[in-house]
Formats: structure tokens, C-alpha cells, sequence
């Protein structure tokens, strides 16, 4: 049954569904109703929440809990994103499964509450050091951000991996009616007893580690990690597009933005334009190969890449396109949100 | 086993607490840089929260590992490499007495430094470790264990002196003894 849901709420009534029982957090604006409801929700379900001492230690309490083998999440906003690189970068290099929330506001340094997504260059590149990557969804409703969290847990125990689902200030705050899937029964969650370090009798050690300091074999893991990263690659890209059979102009936006563009696409087509969108819902893996066949098409006459940001998520529309088609950006930031209106000017004006 | 991030063992332990089996022990391994210097937050507030958990906290005034530079525990006048002329707390800032402070807390259970230096005071340290882990078994809470040792490589000193060098210095600085026992404050 649908009800109405407030995003940041809905994900963290998703992530009990899926069987999430375990959350570490730090307050941060806009991502507030995130820990606040699952402070009483997972004691509810016989889980646990802290309010940790700092983002820092939240991420690395996430990484206590997924080495222990619980389904387990974290959430906050940009600058506490920031803070949690470092845990990121050693929950990718010890392969554990894991959700981190984003929901961006503007930077850089404290920047302010408002929507952004700023943080694409971070999210989608690793973030933290070494080489590595988290899969990063971007959905853009709330009841996409419901069935992507509730689907996040399961990707992220197949590859053993950290999965980030990333929004703005304005899909964490705003309510839309939304279904929750049904609760997960745990006793359908994957078996990690052949890994997890969770206290065990059998005299086999499980060790959870990142230390590889022999180069041959830090090479070798980095190479199979990556190789890792091709399957995910292969079975996880997600990409969503509209009006883009006989598009002439075709918008690439993710997220918020995405529903902007839709409303400009409505009133271009409506103005005789053929404007079409492609929203990747996947930024790690990235959708290359739709916007690449997009490309191609001889009624395709240029991308305009559409962001809250000052040009991040365009750099992957380039190389996606490689040449063959113009690349041009449309961006605002700092909180500042354009309006449908103002896409419809830039295609018609060019600015 | 799990290997944390430099200073984060006590926030590791914190969550794997509440996954796993209560019967099962937990104790973090830490330095004086780890838990002391960049792990201070989390230290503090794992003692805060009480945690069912033992703490064995290793301190040798020194960053062994990374070559010896100057730790949270180097005492006024101790020489390491980013104090070359010595600990001055004018210019370096003062050391850390760990024990001390957590006691100070109404989270931890039991409290004690011990040291290393002969066979007694290992002795002593085993028993003292043997506690920290019966009370953690019986649920009473957070045991932190202070062992003061030595560095003999970055104290530029043989095996020998090193522990001469605890046993005189060391230890007078950082004096050896119970600084909290809830077991004895129930009595």
C-alpha cells in the first residue's frame, strides 16, 4: 500500500525492509530524519543504532559491523561524506558489503543546506584513496530511492562491495506517496559464514584486512578487484531515458535534476522542439554505452548535460560521446536550483 | 580479526559488539599514537558508552612503526625524531596520562596500568589482563589495560637498557596501579 513518505524516511524504513539492522551516524543537515528514525525503529526489530562520536567513527563502526557480517548503513551529507573517505577507502580495500547514504548539499568547505551534487567527482571516483570504486545509484523519486535501497543491500553482499545511494537536500525532503517492499525474512540473507569475522569455533581464522605490503600482491588484488568491477559493470549498469526515439536535443541529468529536465523536455516538445532525456540511475557504474548508441543517432544533434554542480557529471558525457556529437552544460550551484523555464530558454537561446 | 583504520579499533569494536554473540570476547590492540594521538574520539567515547569490550593499550612514548617520532605519551625531555632536542611542552605540547583521564568517566569498568619490565610486573600484567577479560566475560563493561613498554630500536638502546628505562623513567611518569574498579567500589 502506498503512503506518503518523507525521502529521508522512506530510505531508512527501505533499509529495515531489506534487512538492515545495524546504522552508525552523525548529525548532518539535510539527512536528519535518517538516524533520527532509525534510533527507535531498529531497536524495534532487535537491531541497533549509535549516534557515533563523529563521522569518522561511524564509517568505521560500519566497518565493524559488515566485517562482523551484519547488513549495516550509514547516512550524512556532504562534508560528513568527506570525513568518511578514509573508512570507505578500507571497507572497498577489505571487500566488505555496505550502504552509505549521501544526501549532497552545496560545497565546497561548509557550503550550505541546500540541494547540489557536487559530490559526483568524489562519489564516482573513489573518494578516498587507492583505487577503487563504491556503486553509486542515483535515484530520483522516493520511490525509486525505496526500491533502489532495498535492492542496495543485496548488491552490495553479491560483490562484496560499498554501495552509495546519493541525493540532495530536495529528494530527502520532500514527500511523495511510496511503497515499501515487504519486510526481508533474515533468514534469507546470504550466508558470510565463510568470511565474516563473528566469533567462531571451527579454528579457522576469518581476517578482515586491507594490509597488503608486498607490491606483487597488492597489484594482484587491485587487478582482481577490478575485474570485479567489469562484472558489476556488466550486470548493473541502470539507465533510464525519455522522449529520446526521435530526440534532437538530448538532455543527460541524474537525480533531482532528472525531473527538471523532464518538465523542460514537456514544454520544448510542446514548443515543437524534439528534446529527449537520459538519466543514468547508476553514476559508478556509468552508462556509457547508452549515451555512446544515443550518440550515433543521426537525429541526435547535441547533449546538454544538466547538473547542480559546475560541471562534473559532463566529463563522463564527453567521454561517452567521444566526439561525435556536441557536449554543452547547464549548471547551477552553492543550493541554486534552475527551473524547467530556464532549460527551455538556454535550448531556444542558447543561454 | 579485524584490522582497523589507524585509532578507529574502539568504534570497530563498538559495532561488532552489538552483532555478534554477547559470549564472544572482544579486545582492541592499540598504541599510544593509535589511541591516544588520532584515535582520541573514539577512545574516549567507547569508554563513555561503556562498552563490553577490553582495550589493551600498549605505550611506549613512541611512534615505533613509522620510525620514531614524537607520541602522545613522549615525556617532557624524551628525545624522538620530530623533537630532536627533546619533548619540550612549551613547543610540543604535554603528554597524555591515558589511565588517568578514563577514570575520570563513569563508562569504564576497570582501569589499570601495569608495565613489563621483569618478570613480576609481566606477571602482574597477565593477571591484570586476565581480569579485564573475566570482567568483560561477566558483563561488567569496558576494561582498559595500560601496559607501559619499551622500544629498544627507537630508543636508540639495548634490549636491556630499554627496560631500565621503563622501570626508572617510564613508570615514574606514568605511575603503575588501579585508577578505576567497579568491583571494588560495589564491596
Amino acid at each position: 500500500m502506498k503512503k506518503l513518505w518523507k525521502g529521508n524516511e522512506a530510505i531508512a524504513e527501505a533499509a529495515v525492509a531489506a534487512g538492515c539492522r545495524y546504522f552508525f551516524g552523525y548529525p548532518i543537515t539535510p539527512q536528519n530524519e535518517i538516524p533520527e528514525y532509525l534510533s527507535w525503529r531498529l531497536p524495534e526489530v532487535g537491531g541497533a543504532f549509535i549516534q557515533a562520536e563523529s563521522e569518522v567513527s561511524a564509517i568505521n563502526m560500519v566497518y565493524g559491523a559488515a566485517g562482523a557480517g551484519a547488513r549495516c548503513m550509514t547516512s550524512s551529507s556532504s562534508p560528513g561524506i568527506s570525513l568518511k573517505q578514509e573508512g570507505m577507502s578500507y571497507i572497498a580495500g577489505a571487500e566488505l558489503p555496505c550502504v552509505i547514504v549521501n544526501i549532497m548539499r552545496s560545497g565546497p568547505g561548509l557550503g550550505g543546506i541546500q540541494p547540489a551534487q557536487g559530490d559526483y567527482f568524489q562519489a564516482t571516483k573513489g573518494g578516498g584513496h587507492g583505487d577503487y570504486h563504491p556503486i553509486v545509484y542515483a535515484p530520483s523519486s522516493i520511490q525509486e530511492f525505496v526500491d533502489i535501497t532495498y535492492s542496495a543491500f543485496d548488491v552490495a553482499d553479491k560483490y562484496r562491495t560499498p554501495v552509495m545511494i546519493i541525493g540532495d537536500g530536495m529528494l530527502g525532503q520532500m514527500m511523495e506517496p511510496a511503497e515499501i517492499p515487504p519486510m526481508r525474512d533474515l533468514s534469507t540473507l546470504p550466508d558470510k559464514n565463510d568470511w565474516a569475522a563473528c566469533g567462531h569455533s571451527d579454528g579457522v581464522p576469518r581476517i578482515i584486512n586491507s594490509l597488503r605490503i608486498e607490491p606483487e600482491e597488492n597489484e594482484a588484488f587491485n587487478i582482481r578487484l577490478f575485474k570485479k568491477y567489469e562484472e558489476i559493470t556488466k550486470n548493473e549498469t541502470k539507465c533510464d531515458d525519455y522522449m529520446l526515439d526521435d530526440a534532437e536535443i538530448v538532455f543527460v541529468a541524474y537525480g533531482s535534476v532528472a525531473r527538471i529536465c523532464k518538465a523542460a523536455v514537456v514544454e520544448l516538445r510542446a514548443q515543437g522542439i524534439k528534446a529527449g532525456l537520459i538519466r543514468p540511475i547508476t553514476l559508478y557504474p556509468y552508462p556509457t554505452n547508452n549515451i555512446a548508441e544515443a550518440a550515433k543517432k543521426d537525429c541526435v544533434k547535441k547533449f546538454i548535460t544538466v547538473e547542480l554542480s559546475m560541471g562534473q557529471m559532463v566529463e563522463d558525457v564527453r567521454l561517452s560521446v567521444n566526439g561525435l556529437k556536441p557536449v554543452e552544460f547547464y549548471g547551477r550551484s552553492g543550493g541554486s536550483v534552475m527551473m524547467p523555464g530556464d532549460l527551455v530558454k538556454y535550448v531556444k537561446e542558447g543561454k | 580479526m579485524l584490522e582497523a583504520a589507524h585509532g578507529r579499533a574502539p568504534a570497530v569494536a563498538s559495532a561488532i559488539r552489538r552483532v555478534v554473540n554477547p559470549e564472544n570476547m572482544i579486545f582492541t590492540y592499540q598504541g599510544d599514537g593509535d589511541l591516544a594521538s588520532i584515535g582520541m574520539a573514539e577512545t574516549v567515547h567507547a569508554c563513555m558508552r561503556g562498552e563490553n569490550i577490553t582495550i589493551i593499550f600498549i605505550n611506549n612514548g613512541i611512534y615505533g612503526m613509522t620510525g620514531g617520532q614524537m607520541a602522545p605519551t613522549t615525556m617532557p625531555g624524551e628525545k624522538a625524531t620530530t623533537c630532536v632536542y627533546g619533548r619540550d611542552p612549551k613547543v610540543n605540547g604535554n603528554p597524555v596520562r591515558m589511565a588517568e583521564m578514563l577514570a575520570t568517566l563513569t563508562g569504564p569498568a576497570y582501569i589499570e596500568r601495569v608495565s613489563v619490565y621483569d618478570v613480576p610486573h609481566v606477571n602482574k600484567a597477565k593477571a591484570a589482563i586476565k581480569k579485564a577479560f573475566q570482567m568483560q566475560m561477566e558483563k561488567k563493561g569496558l576494561s582498559f589495560i595500560e601496559v607501559v613498554a619499551n622500544c629498544p630500536t627507537n630508543y636508540h638502546m639495548t634490549a636491556l637498557e630499554s627496560m631500565k628505562f621503563v622501570k626508572e623513567k617510564a613508570c615514574e611518569f606514568y605511575p603503575l596501579g588501579v585508577f578505576k574498579d567497579i568491583t571494588k567500589e560495589e564491596k
